[in-house]
């Protein structure tokens, strides 16, 4: 399956149904992360029953240092 | 005490998190800055490397509440989708609006700040804009509903100083939400100066962060604020074009 994540073209296995699985695959699942995917923004709770399909264009972005 | 929405705060120190030298000199600098509130930017993840470690690990999140800004929005759009990703994380509903309108001097957008604050004020945040000396535009983010104002002393990163003591002045004193002095502060008698002239509170980053000894810079700044804001409620002294002797005039045992 294609993916176009953080603007990136990436290739994961098929067997990634949900977000929650992608975070998974990526080790990110610890990590304090916020989701959007295809334009939507997902709480936490929404990561496990949002589906992954081919094609779909998803953000993954953080806190990081600012002012 | 200082109120920000439904939130207090002893410390009126806002302390930055980009560009120190390293986490630990970071931490230490949190810590002994006191600072309660910490802002931090929305950026892209690296994917690849989950190991890379993150600020937000190394610090007690129950002790501090989280202040991200929309840094890198150059509209209002931009600055509302930053602002929603950052509340979707469930650890903060507070954002300081920031939408940059000149690459040069990183001054704000007046028209898309103020967009970006009623559209996010209407979707329930609290909301702190950051915002230029306009004494007027101050007013209407106040008048949005805006839950507190944040003025630049002067161009981010500059250390500068408060460029424009007159319309921040202006600004203390018409408004009735806090009034955070953000961005340009270079020492600690900037801030002294902020506090003194009347200020709720102070936004900085790059003054301790970029300091030979952050560390020791950001405890500076803590009683830098402090003593300003003690200054201000003890009430200044009128200033007079003459002496006034501090000592008796009468009972001199020198002289006639």
């Amino acid at each position: 399956m294609n993916l176009l994540v953080n603007g990136d073209k990436v290739e994961v296995p098929d067997s990634i149904e949900t977000m929650a699985q992608l975070i998974k695959y990526y080790q990110l699942d610890k990590k304090v992360l916020i989701v959007e995917h295809n334009l939507t923004i997902l709480n936490k709770e929404q990561h496990q029953y949002s589906h992954i399909s081919d094609g779909d264009k998803i953000e993954i972005v953080n806190f990081v240092g600012g002012g | 005490m200082l109120k920000i929405g439904s939130y207090q705060f002893k410390s009126r120190l806002l302390l930055g998190t980009g560009k120190y030298p390293n986490y630990n000199i970071q931490r230490e600098s949190v810590e002994l800055s006191g600072a309660e509130i910490l802002t931090f930017s929305v950026r892209r993840m690296n994917i690849f490397e989950p190991n890379q470690p993150n600020f937000l690990e190394k610090i007690d999140l129950k002790k501090y509440k989280l202040l991200p800004n929309t840094a890198g929005a150059k509209t209002a759009e931009e600055a509302v989708r930053t602002a929603r990703l950052a509340k979707a994380s469930g650890l903060c509903d507070m954002i300081k609006v920031e939408v940059i309108g000149c690459d040069k001097t990183l001054l704000p957008d007046p028209v898309e700040t103020l967009k970006a604050t009623e559209q996010l004020l209407e979707e329930g945040f609290t909301v702190l804009p950051y915002t230029s000396d306009d004494v007027v535009l101050a007013r209407k983010l106040e008048e949005l509903g805006a839950h507190a104002i944040m003025p630049a002393a002067s161009p981010i990163g500059s250390g500068q100083g408060i460029i424009n003591p007159l319309y921040l002045k202006f600004i203390i004193e018409q408004s009735n939400v806090p009034v955070i002095v953000d961005a340009g502060i270079g020492t600690p008698s900037d801030a002294t100066i902020a506090m003194e002239m009347g200020a709720d509170g102070v936004l900085l980053n790059t003054a301790v962060a970029g300091a030979t000894d952050p560390v020791k810079m950001s405890k500076a700044m803590k009683l830098a604020i402090e003593a300003g804001r003690l200054g201000y409620e003890a009430g200044r002294i009128a200033k007079k074009p003459y002496a006034t002797a501090s000592s008796p005039k009468d009972g001199i045992s020198v002289g006639s």
